[in-house]
């Protein structure tokens, strides 16, 4: 197996080989974690640049540990310390980056398609972070990663995804990664926080009726963060009336499969979309999740620097 | 047991759409199949009403009153409403949330249920507000509204301006199956207008409201709705301009119902001509042409409802220059005859109008068992006799306010008994 593409930027371009693929080497780099010491030399002599428009702990910790497990020469640069606050465009700041001849970006930005934008511009690889509400592939991939450790078959699957899907860049790289590996998606959410049309390329997705038929026997449940500026723009009434009707509560979870698996991508409104007992009691795979976040980069990093290996 | 035989009426059933002479049993508060003859008598506690010549409805709904409790009572009560609803022949009403304070919450919600209940008069069903405190910035507690017993949303008085704000309601509301009603207009607009803009409100010197404030007004929500592809009731239709927006939607597939209200269909901007208080209201009575179209509408079936927006305002609040006295009128009373009019004047059946004011209101509003005569609905009743000849008095007036366009007419047809869940409220 083999990856030819230059970026990862959407799991909407990948086929569900590349996902595996993926998936696997991020397996074989789990290992490297787990040994006494956490180092190998495979991207030794090579230059990774961390560009990060948007705040964020869980990913850019990730991908800045995945960097140094594999020995990368890396630099992360916050954008509110950059020329950025000075008013450089996206485009120039890549364009002096990528004199300094790095071999990939990983970027996090706030508006769609900012990765794909970039990767036009650069010869190095672009790792797509998080773009706006669009996608979040390398959390997709560790939240496959996560469900294959317990789960064989995707195709049997009944896979909930509830919360703010309209403006989750997770909901859409999970919709697209588990369907394309023939899983079953079940939306729920406040009808203003759904997208007009639930179609993602052939994958079977569904809008269920309410909390209770999303979960019901559901193998997987993917909770979403709803975002406290919501209520302000509309889409819901307040985080009260959130939470009295969207939360996932420990009675709802009996309804799903004995096995289910909980995930959520953090950071979490405890009691707002899922109840705090449900963390405290270990019934979620959130750490799992994070744990494995690491191997995905890694798994990502080698892929896409491989890429240049051959063809560069 | 409680058990009520209406004996010899002609029964008008929008359900199964029959007009036939047959007796109605009630036990228990429930519509049943007649059982065998000898268990019907007084020896086997059946209490029994004569029908003979006088028709038989399912209860009506007003599905538009504004009662003025909690806040406003000295211009109605949850009491007083519901006497006049009772006079007027309705056995249930939904109350618009602009009481102060407002209903947005799930507490008003309650109280106005309890408090019904504890009047045990008859049905009183809480709409509650789309946006906090009506004022059109974020969405109430949708949810919580409708968990408390809230049948449906509304901003009525004015309209929810942001477009923005009303699509995302309806596609809230959507989520937990609870219509949203829209008073459907261009505020900026209306302006400062107190009548309809036209021939009369030029005569009397008075800024005129023009009809397409309500037209613009009306294909905006409808557009929402239909994009969305939710549903939609659209309140106190009043022009020709906005009923040919919602017969087009209709055909569209969009799911839009609407009401119009009897003065609507009544009376027109005429009314108006000696600054006559009690005939202002929004939208305001149009034209000779709009008036025309009401009625057509009825007839076809663009038009879902009559509904009232019973509107009382207190004698001091009216005894004023059309300025400034308060919109609206009450309306309770008057529904009734007012609507069989039509049917006196051959415009429409008693089918048709038990739809109007009963099955229709019912259907709308998830009113489970209400709007048909059948085995199996709640025993709301109102039995009309046709032919009845009255006069409205202000004397004779059970509303706390006294707002009203028709006194001193005389009309042909009242509800003669009312009853609600098998009881008896009005026996004349």
């Amino acid at each position: 197996m083999s990856f030819q593409k230059k970026d990862l930027i959407s799991i909407k371009d990948l086929s569900a080989s590349d996902i595996n693929y993926f998936v696997e080497t991020a397996k074989e780099f789990k290992k490297i974690s787990l040994k006494d010491i956490k180092k190998v030399p495979t991207l030794r002599g090579k230059t990774v640049v961390n560009i990060f428009y948007e705040p964020s702990t869980r990913t850019r910790s990730s991908f800045e540990i995945a960097q140094k497990r594999l020995s990368a020469d890396s630099l992360s640069i916050a954008v509110s310390q950059s020329s950025v606050v000075k008013g450089e465009s996206l485009k120039d700041t890549l364009l002096n980056i990528e004199a300094m001849k790095p071999d990939a970006f990983v970027i996090r930005h706030s508006e769609s398609g900012a990765a794909h934008f970039i990767s036009k511009i650069t010869k190095a690889s672009v790792i797509n972070a998080g773009d706006g509400i669009n996608e979040h592939p390398t959390q997709c991939l560790l939240d496959i990663m996560t469900v294959a450790e317990e789960k064989k078959d995707f195709k049997s699957l009944k896979v909930a995804i509830i919360g703010d899907i309209y403006h989750s860049r997770v909901a859409r790289s999970d919709i697209y990664g588990f369907s394309k590996l023939g899983a079953e998606i079940y939306l729920y959410a406040p009808h203003s926080l759904l997208p007009m049309k639930a179609e993602y390329g052939g994958g079977k997705v569904f809008i269920a009726k309410n909390m209770e038929e999303a979960v019901k026997n559901a193998d997987v449940i993917i909770m979403l963060r709803i975002q406290k500026e919501r209520a302000s723009y509309y889409f819901i009434p307040s985080i009260e009336e959130y939470r009295n009707f969207f939360r996932l509560t420990p009675e709802l979870l009996s309804k799903a499969d004995k096995k289910v698996m909980v995930l959520h991508p953090g950071p979490v409104n405890r009691d707002v979309e899922i109840s705090g007992s449900i963390i405290n009691e270990n019934k979620t795979h959130i750490f799992k999740q994070v744990e494995n976040g690491v191997a995905v980069r890694m798994a990502c990093l080698y892929i896409l620097i491989g890429y240049q290996k051959l063809h560069g | 047991m409680d058990k009520l035989l209406i004996k010899n009426g002609i029964v008008i059933d929008p359900l199964t759409k029959t007009e036939v002479k047959r007796d109605v049993y009630i036990e228990n508060g429930i519509i049943k199949d007649l059982p065998a003859k000898k268990s019907i008598s007084e020896k086997y506690g059946v209490k029994t009403i004569s029908a003979e010549g006088l028709i038989v409805f399912p209860g009506l709904i007003d599905m538009h009153v504004h009662l003025r409790e909690p806040g406003y009572e000295y211009k109605e009560t949850i009491k007083s409403g519901m006497e006049a609803a009772i006079s007027g022949g309705f056995t249930s009403i939904c109350c618009m949330p602009n009481t102060n304070p407002v209903n947005d919450s799930e507490e008003v919600t309650r109280f106005l249920i309890d408090k019904a209940k504890n009047l045990a008069l008859i049905n009183l069903f809480p709409i509650g507000a789309i946006s906090k405190g009506l004022k059109g910035g974020s969405l109430a507690d949708i949810g919580k509204l409708k968990e408390a017993g809230a049948v449906a949303l509304s901003d009525d008085g004015n309209p929810v301006e942001d477009s923005a704000l009303m699509g995302r309601a309806l596609l809230y509301a959507d989520t937990f199956n609870i219509p949203v009603i829209s008073h459907s207009e261009d505020i900026k607009l209306r302006g400062k207008g107190v009548i309809n803009e036209g021939v009369i409100s030029e005569r009397l010197g008075v800024i005129g409201i023009p009809s397409i404030a309500e037209d613009i007004g009306t294909a905006r929500d409808v557009i929402l709705a239909g994009y969305y592809g939710v549903k939609l009731h659209v309140a106190h239709v009043s022009t020709a301009g906005s009923i040919d927006i919602i017969k087009r939607a209709k055909k569209t597939g969009a799911k839009v119902t609407c009401e119009t209200c009897p003065h609507y269909f009544s009376l027109t901007e005429e009314s108006m001509l000696d600054y006559n208080t009690n005939a202002k209201m929004n939208p305001p009575l149009r034209t000779e042409t709009d008036k025309k179209a009401v009625i057509e509408a009825i007839k076809d079936g663009t038009i879902d409802v009559i509904a009232t927006d019973h509107a009382p305002h207190s004698k001091d609040e009216k005894d004023d220059t059309l300025d400034a006295a308060p919109f609206g009128i009450i309306g309770l009373e008057t529904s009734l005859p007012l609507t069989l009019r039509l049917f006196h004047d051959n415009k429409i059946s008693l089918i048709r109008i038990a739809e109007l004011m009963s099955l229709n209101p019912a259907k709308i509003l998830n009113i489970s068992r209400r709007g048909s005569v059948s085995n199996g609905y709640i025993g709301d009743i109102t039995v009309v006799d046709l032919n009845k000849k009255w006069q409205f008095t202000e004397r004779g007036i059970k509303s706390l306010s006294k707002n009203s366009p028709f006194i001193g007419e005389y009309f042909k047809g009242k509800s003669s008994f009312v009853i609600a869940g098998g009881k008896i409220l009005k026996e004349n």
